[in-house]
Parts: C-alpha cells; sequence; structure tokens
C-alpha cells in the first residue's frame, strides 16, 4: 500500500496521495504513516486522495474515520479528494457523507 | 442449490496470514471473471469476499493461526456462490455481528462494517458459526447475463 505524503508550503494542509490496494493487512502502515505526518505538522486541513486506489474494503473505512477523529481532536477538518466509484459505493455504506468530511472532485496531482 | 450442478468449482485453503487477504479475492476474482461478469460485479465480488477473510483472520483465528478455506461454485444462469470457512473461535451471537458498527475491536480503527458492506455488494449473505468450532459465510450473486 503505497501512500505519497505532500505537506504545502504553509503546513497548513497535509495530502496523504494514495494508491494500490487498501485492506487489513496494510491498513496499519498507511494509518502509521498518515498519523505521522499530521502530529508533526498539525495541519488545519488532511486530504485523503484516492485517485490511484484499485481496491478498498472496509479497512479504508476505518481509516476515514480514524483520520476524522484525529482531525477533530486536532481542531482541523478532514476532505476525501477523487473518490473512484468503486470506493465511494463502500464509503456510501458507512453512511460517510452525515460526516463533516469535505469531498473535493479534482485531479490527482 | 441441491440437486442442481456447478458449471465450475474451486477450492482453495491457506494459511490465516493477513497478506493473503489479497491472495482470497484475487482468486475469486479470477473465478467469477470466468463467467464473463461486469467490471462492477467482479469490484463487488472482490470487496465481499475480501471482508470475509478479514473477518476469519482477524476474529476467527483472533490468537491463533489456523486455515481458511474457500470453495466457490458457478451454477447455470450465472448464479455465483462463494463460502469462506474458518474453524477458528466461533461467532458467539451472529445476529448481534452483523449488526452495522458492531465490533469487538478496541482500537477504533476497525469500522464494524464487514458484514454491511458483504449485504450491500452480494444478493445474499448467510452466516453459520458455532462457538470453538468455527464460522462459515456463503454469499451468493447472479451475473447479469451478457449479450
Amino acid at each position: 500500500m503505497p501512500v505519497k505524503i505532500e505537506i504545502a508550503p504553509e503546513a497548513d494542509t497535509v495530502t496523504a496521495i494514495l494508491s494500490g490496494e487498501i485492506d487489513h493487512h496494510g491498513a496499519g502502515r498507511l494509518r502509521e504513516v498518515i498519523d505521522d505526518s499530521v502530529r508533526r505538522t498539525c495541519p488545519r486541513l488532511l486530504i485523503l486522495d484516492f485517485g490511484g486506489v484499485e481496491f478498498m474494503d472496509s479497512s479504508g473505512i476505518g481509516i476515514v474515520l480514524g483520520r476524522y477523529r484525529l482531525m477533530q481532536d486536532m481542531g482541523g477538518r478532514l476532505a476525501l479528494r477523487s473518490l473512484p466509484p468503486h470506493i465511494r459505493k463502500v464509503m456510501q455504506v458507512a453512511g460517510i457523507s452525515s460526516l463533516d468530511i469535505q469531498e473535493k472532485g479534482g485531479k490527482t496531482q | 442449490m441441491k440437486g442442481i450442478k456447478p458449471e465450475n468449482q474451486m477450492r482453495v485453503c491457506f494459511p490465516s496470514r493477513s497478506i493473503n487477504e489479497s491472495l482470497a479475492r484475487s482468486l475469486a476474482a479470477a473465478f467469477a471473471a470466468l463467467a464473463d461478469p461486469t467490471v462492477e460485479e467482479l469490484c463487488d465480488i472482490k470487496t465481499a469476499v475480501s471482508e470475509a477473510v478479514t473477518n476469519a483472520i482477524v476474529h476467527g483465528y483472533r490468537d491463533t493461526m489456523g486455515q481458511v478455506y474457500i470453495a466457490a461454485a458457478l451454477y447455470p444462469g450465472g448464479r455465483l456462490v462463494v463460502t469462506i470457512r474458518d474453524k477458528g473461535c466461533g461467532i458467539e451471537d451472529v445476529a448481534r455481528a452483523r449488526q452495522p458498527l458492531y465490533t469487538t475491536c478496541t482500537t477504533g480503527e476497525r469500522a464494524g462494517l464487514g458484514f454491511a458492506v458483504m449485504e450491500e455488494l452480494m444478493d445474499r449473505v448467510r452466516v453459520r458459526s458455532r462457538l470453538g468450532e468455527g464460522t462459515t459465510v456463503t454469499m451468493e450473486r447472479t451475473l447479469s447475463p451478457r449479450e
């Protein structure tokens, strides 16, 4: 589960560009990498970019809900970007749309 | 599906290591692909199998290592049946375990949506479980006819 972290120059936004397959096996490592950069930079916005994700099961919902709570605790917000249709479908089961999570169309950079 | 012969069948088993989650869903998808499903159907099957196999590994064999068994069968009319079985600890209360957001995970990182996702993506999901003996999840999906 490769992940590329981008930190904006003003350090107010952290973007995690996810790719490959998100499952229980890779979720622990993914969490560590994202949380580490969020705790170091304390951004106002964390963007999870799913544009390059080929597969995701409910482990990915855990990632999103966990990061949502982390950003709330830190007084920031979470946004999801470039959700492919099959990932949107899994997210809908979790009712993520009812949470204060911003959704961005946009292209993966 | 008693009395009706499957057109094709597959049986595999592997140790309950989390690295095998991707192997399991890829094998199930490769089997289903022989019946010429749509991309969406293939995606749904892959995801549902991943959920059931992850449950077997994370919950069935919580503190131990065991074998996970997958059987897949394709019946006439595009009816796909996939069974995921473990010989792990079993589920005490299946109805409760199937409730959305119910989880025994205490770290807050498992959403408790595995069964909800399986039910959303498949036509039918049956769960049989016995404490100390294991759990069998059987799921069915009829693939749409292709021109």
